[in-house]
């Protein structure tokens, strides 16, 4: 009942997050001196013609007033229509999610299977070898840009060794849709060619985009079993005789990780910001190539659209770390 | 008496930015059975150390042990099969009862699964095999309805209130008294020979410590269990032990059967221990000078420079034990025959 309490609580603070997000975003895209309308309209249009094409999408109004209408049909699930494909934005997004979540989810996926391990090990033989070069790969992990990264694994795995395809999300036909993840799609209509395939073209960019989140999760893991070692409980668990490996994957462990999840809710900040480069890397149809060429293209629906959906994941993401914080430290059960 | 615990010159070297202190000197200690032996001295004496060299858990990286030896039912622990020590020694046949109970509970789980994995691997019902040390070994069904049953009455035993229900709880919802009732209760659960007790009531409410001070000798005696206590307490220590231990520096400087320490200490530093305790209607107090360096410790007999007593022989050696009473040692050259309270 109190996890309960505690979602729905959340959940109420979320309207007031969305909207401010909201208010940001469409000032900061209205406010830029660009003029999506006049390239929309084309370079041989008179004034007159752009005009009447701005008077037609209704940006001639006051601000206030289109943010107003924006919310009103937003509220009613009509994210307005892109202003180059004349489709509807929610169709576009809907259309290209499935890509993006499992470039993300594989990415989360592997980072924190990695990563926690590292964390812990590179707590335990502190000052090792593994540790320092554990250091390496994760002060690096957090300094390299990922498109250079995503750049150069594209020449070394796919242009000189040939091991995976250089870019995209599959050559030749996807699985018959069910979910529009291929991987569970093809694992689920029993297609295990196709499935290889597409774990092969998700190999690159995923790695891209897991290793910065990989570094910052062992970093957190190892500061966290390094702190916890000191604790009196894990002295008391020594005298006491217990085996070294349940002191360390159970109780060191489960206490490490209450401060490393809630990293996990911040990391998905970095992987969602981190799709958007590596999607335009990879070539990878997901909503993050569709934000790059919306912003370049002024298409505000299409800019807005994303944004809306960024700050509900990302907002949907934070309640989940909440929720499993109080999972994993039970003295955060009175809210 | 044949000793269950008996350390002898053990010396411990701590490894610091300032150089190499030498916590230890050399120190001799027995624990008879069913005896409650109260180790006492002041903050940075050692006790701790000692505690944890018996225990065989002292910080990897900075103790260094430079000699002696811990018997124990006549094997030396240090010289013993590091895994065998810790699957059939620590947590079975000596236990442990920590000096902060409010943190020596994991937070985040039940009292019940921390007092059960114990049980899993420190019940006197589990097999001493070794074997397996994996977190995935089965905790067989028969025996850890037995150890449960085991744990419920040795709860009832502390005072814990609905023992049931308070086993579902987590450690942050009992109060600090409660919490070292659980920590007396799980040091007792393996039917250990010896609990090592390290300052188990500092930490507590005054009103509080008398209590369990009570409760732990009245269980410890009931069972038979030996104790080794320390403590910086003389009143605590008198509150509970049989014999008492005192150290200085890294030395044990006198140890006697309780009555006689606290109405005949001889040695020097012992009598001016118990002058400084304050009493209604005296004054208090204290020890001119001030506690030794470990790193650069004084020749000898560590409390010299401090000592009305100090002679050239005080500097140059330290005294050998010398038995002044049956039980009543202590490793002074000028060894105080008289009351306490009557050298002024």
């Amino acid at each position: 009942m109190r996890l309960l309490a505690l979602a729905l609580y959340r959940l109420v603070w979320f309207v007031p997050t969305l909207l401010g997000l909201l208010v940001v975003t469409f000032v900061i895209s209205r406010v830029i001196p660009a003029d999506p309308v006049a390239l929309v309209a084309g370079e041989t249009a008179t004034p007159a013609q752009v005009e009447a094409l701005r008077r037609e999408l209704g940006y001639d109004r006051p601000l206030p007033v289109q943010f107003v209408d924006y919310v009103a049909r937003l509220v009613r699930g009509d994210m307005g229509t892109s202003i180059f494909t004349r489709r509807p934005i929610a169709e576009d997004l809907a259309h290209r999610l499935p890509a993006t979540i499992e470039l993300t989810v594989v990415a989360m996926v592997v980072s924190v299977l990695v990563g926690i391990p590292l964390g812990v090990l590179s707590a335990l033989w502190r000052n090792s070898l593994l540790d320092h070069a554990l250091r390496v790969v994760t002060v690096s992990g957090l300094a390299i840009a990922s498109f250079w990264l995503g750049i150069m694994l594209q020449l070394l795995f796919a242009m000189r060794l040939g091991w995976t395809p250089l870019n995209g999300r599959l050559q030749g036909f996807p699985p018959r849709t069910i979910t529009g993840f291929y991987l569970l799609d093809a694992a689920l209509t029993g297609d295990w060619p196709t499935f290889g395939m597409a774990l092969l073209h998700l190999a690159l960019p995923a790695a891209t985009l897991a290793f910065p989140a990989l570094a910052t999760l062992v970093r957190f893991t190892r500061a966290g079993v390094l702190d916890v070692m000191q604790s009196n409980f894990v002295l008391y668990e020594r005298a006491m005789g217990l085996p070294r490996s349940v002191i360390v994957w159970k109780y060191m462990l489960r206490s490490a990780l209450t401060s490393t999840v809630t990293q996990i809710g911040l990391l998905f900040g970095i992987l969602l910001a981190g799709a958007v480069v590596t999607e335009a890397v990879f070539d990878w149809p997901g909503i993050g190539t569709y934000a790059v060429n919306s912003i370049l293209r002024s298409d505000y629906n299409a800019v807005m659209g994303f944004t809306v959906w960024a700050g509900t994941i990302f907002i949907v993401v934070n309640l989940l770390v909440d929720v499993a914080h109080t999972l994993v430290d039970p003295r955060e059960r009175t809210l | 008496m044949t000793e269950l615990l008996s350390v002898r010159g053990l010396s411990v070297d701590f490894v610091t930015d300032g150089g190499v202190a030498q916590v230890l000197d050399g120190i001799n200690l027995d624990v008879g059975p069913g005896e409650v032996v109260g180790l006492v001295g002041e903050s940075g004496c050692g006790k701790t150390t000692l505690a944890r060299a018996i225990l065989g858990i002292l910080p990897t990286g900075a103790a260094r042990i430079r000699g002696g030896e811990v018997r124990f039912k006549g094997v030396d622990l240090l010289r013993e099969d590091p895994a065998a020590v810790n699957d059939r020694v620590r947590g079975r046949a000596i236990t442990f009862i920590p000096q902060d109970p409010y943190t020596s509970f994991s937070p985040v789980f039940p009292v019940q699964t921390q007092i059960m994995d114990l049980m899993k691997w420190k019940s006197p019902r589990a097999d001493n095999g070794g074997g397996a040390r994996s977190p995935f070994r089965r905790y067989p069904r028969e025996r850890w309805r037995a150890d449960r049953e085991a744990v419920l009455e040795t709860l009832r035993a502390v005072q814990i209130p609905e023992p049931t229900r308070a086993l579902r709880r987590l450690p942050h919802e009992f109060s600090g008294g409660q919490r070292q009732r659980l920590m007396i209760a799980m040091a007792l659960l393996p039917q250990p020979d010896l609990i090592i007790a390290d300052e188990p009531t500092t930490s507590l409410d005054v009103t509080i410590q008398a209590q369990i001070l009570r409760l732990l000798r009245a269980l410890v005696k009931q069972r038979g269990v030996s104790v080794l206590f320390t403590t910086h307490d003389l009143g605590t220590a008198h509150e509970i032990c049989d014999r008492v231990v005192v150290m200085y520096a890294g030395q044990e400087m006198e140890a006697a059967p309780a009555t006689a320490f606290f109405a005949r200490a001889a040695h020097p530093y012992t009598r001016r221990l118990l002058a400084s305790v304050p009493s209604p209607g005296g004054e208090i107090r204290d020890i001119p000078g001030e506690v030794p360096s470990l790193i650069a410790p004084p020749s000898g007999c560590r409390f010299h420079p401090r000592c009305d007593y100090a002679t050239a022989e005080c500097r140059e050696g330290r005294p050998a034990p010398r038995t002044l009473a049956p039980e009543h040692g202590v490793r002074c050259y000028h060894p105080v025959d008289a009351p306490i309270g009557a050298d002024g």
